[in-house]
């Protein structure tokens, strides 16, 4: 058998389904993130069912990708939970009624039931259960108040085959229905509610916002310093040094396989970011400068997507974003590329027009950096002096506002208008947030540690076979005359291709000046997107695009480090 | 005089509330926007609107919903009787 769980945006669907499943899935406050849609099982009396979290939508008349995704998925199911928001019956029956036309049986979960009390808002169960002829079921998803209820009674889903009716009848049978089971006293603005206004008028919402954002950063920045300085370097320099050390008395401390396990001995000791082995290097930078600022940040953007914030930052930057073309929900992607380049890239796909996604994939990949090569900026910029990460940040985000500017004028198409809706802010359900954080933290770990040692182990082959000298002599007049680097740079921005956190980490034995480390980490990060990020936007943007994106990327980054190279 | 009361949504001010008139637009937008439970005849009150022509906030149904500057220009609105002041 197999159930759909059908509903608007931001109505508890996907935490009821995580309460149905009990498998881990993405729960969040912003439309957007389930247009993928997620699917489990649960056990129904004796049998399996497949539950299906199907894309929030408003109406079966689709207006956009996810709604027609939903329509879609509508046909291939045997029963519909219909997650109903209790506080807002009006909008939602809507769809209800919708779904009572298509002879499919239905269920409703009316749900957000415990809001409703202290909204002022009475509704007649019996009479809204008479009225649209289905079982009807107060739940509370959050706490699991009546799901086992709803799983009992979802045997007793039925169609009552309305006949089809107009947009406007449609509506007018609603009105009829309100009047008939919903009776709403005076209530008070709640607290949440004037904040939720605050958020989105022009002055104290900017306020509000650089607010957010600057709590967000200092938040993480101190759990990923706490993380690195308390747990990860004591253990890497108390524990795992020693081992080493003896593994390299093994290896009579040179030669091949040494400089590929170990490295190379930086004073007769192993040096974590330079002496560039699989078990020093390889294991440290992912580890002990990446994966602390990785789960910190996912934490900290996990929490702003789960109690509501993002799509006030989406109206509060829509006329900034318009200027590049973009409307005010591009932020997000660009919010999420601070995180990793990959799941933003995805995530431009909540943007409508193609032109939209290009421009926003390709200022993603060039001026957005990913927090593992942010972790190494921090980490070894960051040892010159402040001033210089600022340099690196304020010239990335001058790039993303100029390249943006010209890729408006410069690309075809339109920017459709925002259209979104406001949920109220929500108190975020920790297990929720703490499953959604180790689901992308592992998804790091997965994806990176493989290729990170790979790279490593890549860069020791072809540095022992000297393939590296060669690209260097070869590229030497554009890096040295243009870009002011030694010629040695040249490696750590080929490898740049495979992981750029580890090329920045192949710019520290290199004893560059501040300048040069600045102009190192701009072209690095504007340079060429990792090799993950580029599967992601050969596969999103198609070859073409692909390739008009990729010499964007390339000659913006020849470009910024050369005028760099210039006024440093 | 109903008509001299009528303005779009983009013009009233943050705090003012009316009823839906009229969707001026095409079958798609009168979709989207009706998806939205903004039909004529609801009742609708502006929350704030940003600067520059940027995003309008409402209210309508107990939810908000935030509509671009020129969809709210496309939107027809019978402002409330407010007291003279």
């Amino acid at each position: 058998m197999k159930i759909l769980l059908m509903g608007n945006p931001n109505v508890g669907k996907s935490v009821l389904f995580s309460r149905l499943t009990g498998v881990r899935v993405i729960v969040s406050n912003y439309p957007g993130t389930t247009v993928s849609y997620t699917r489990g099982l649960m056990k129904l009396g004796d049998e399996t069912a497949e539950v299906i979290d199907v894309p929030g939508t408003y109406t079966l008349e689709p207006t956009c990708e996810a709604e027609e995704v939903a329509l879609q998925m509508l046909h291939t199911g045997d029963v519909v939970i219909n997650v109903v928001n209790a506080t807002n019956l009006e909008r939602n029956l809507y769809l209800t009624l919708q779904l009572l036309e298509k002879g499919v049986p239905v269920i409703v979960a009316l749900n957000m039931w415990d809001d409703t009390k202290h909204q002022g808002i009475d509704i007649n169960l019996d009479k809204l259960r008479e009225l649209l002829g289905v079982p009807v079921i107060p739940t509370v998803a959050v706490t699991g108040q009546g799901i086992k209820e709803l799983v009992e009674n979802i045997p007793k889903a039925t169609s009552p085959r309305l006949p089809l009716r107009r947009r406007d009848e449609c509506w007018a049978a609603i009105g009829s229905i309100i009047n008939q089971v919903q009776h709403v006293t005076h209530r008070h603005h709640t607290w949440r509610e004037r904040l939720s206004d605050a958020s989105v008028k022009p002055l104290s919402g900017g306020i509000i916002a650089l607010a957010v954002l600057a709590v967000s950063f200092i938040v993480i920045r101190f759990v990923a310093e706490g993380l690195i300085g308390y747990v990860f370097e004591p253990l890497f320099n108390n524990l795992w040094a020693p081992v080493l050390m003896r593994l390299s008395d093994l290896l009579q401390g040179g030669g091949f396989l040494h400089d590929i396990v170990i490295g190379r001995l930086v004073n007769g000791e192993v040096n974590f970011v330079q002496s560039f082995g699989l078990l020093s290097s390889g294991l440290y930078v992912p580890f002990a400068m990446v994966l602390p600022y990785v789960t910190s940040f996912y934490l900290v953007l996990g929490l702003l997507e789960d109690v509501g914030y993002l799509p006030r930052l989406a109206v509060l930057m829509d006329t900034i974003m318009h200027r590049l073309g973009l409307h005010g929900y591009a932020i997000i992607p660009t919010l999420l590329g601070l995180g990793c380049n990959v799941p933003a890239i995805l995530a431009t796909r909540i943007l409508e027009s193609k032109r939209e996604r290009f421009i926003a994939a390709t200022l993603i990949s060039i001026a957005v950096p990913c927090a593992a090569l942010q972790a190494m900026i921090f980490g070894l910029v960051g040892e010159r002096g402040a001033q210089y990460i600022a340099i690196v940040y304020g010239t990335l985000f001058v790039v993303w506002i100029i390249l943006g500017t010209i890729l408006r004028y410069a690309v075809r198409g339109f920017t459709p208008e925002l259209l979104v809706e406001i949920p109220p802010y929500r108190l975020p359900l920790w297990r929720a947030m703490l499953q959604k954080l180790w689901m992308r933290v592992y998804g790091f770990l997965v994806e990176a540690i493989p290729v990170i040692l790979g790279a490593v182990l890549v860069i020791n082959i072809l540095y022992f076979f000297g393939v590296f000298e060669a690209i260097a002599n070869f590229t030497a007049p554009v890096v040295t005359n243009f870009l002011g680097l030694p010629k040695e740079a040249v490696t750590a921005i080929v490898i740049g291709f495979l992981r750029k956190d580890v090329a920045l980490g192949m710019l520290a034995p290199l004893a560059l000046s501040a300048k040069q480390l600045v102009v190192g980490s701009v072209v690095l990060a504007m340079f060429f997107p990792c090799i993950a990020t580029f599967v992601v936007l050969l596969r999103e943007l198609g070859v073409v695009n692909m390739l008009k994106s990729a010499g964007i990327m390339i000659s913006a980054a020849l470009i910024t480090g050369g005028i760099l190279n210039l006024v440093l | 005089m109903p008509n001299e009361k009528q303005t779009t949504l983009a013009r009233i001010r943050a705090g003012q509330s009316g009823i839906v008139v009229q969707v001026q637009g095409g079958h798609g937008l009168v979709n989207r926007l009706g998806a939205l439970g903004i039909i004529p005849g609801k009742r609708i009150t502006k929350i704030s609107s940003m600067l520059m022509r940027g995003p309008v906030t409402v209210e309508v149904d107990r939810t908000r919903v935030a509509i671009g500057f020129g969809m709210a220009s496309k939107i027809l609105v019978q402002l409330d009787d407010e007291p003279t002041k």
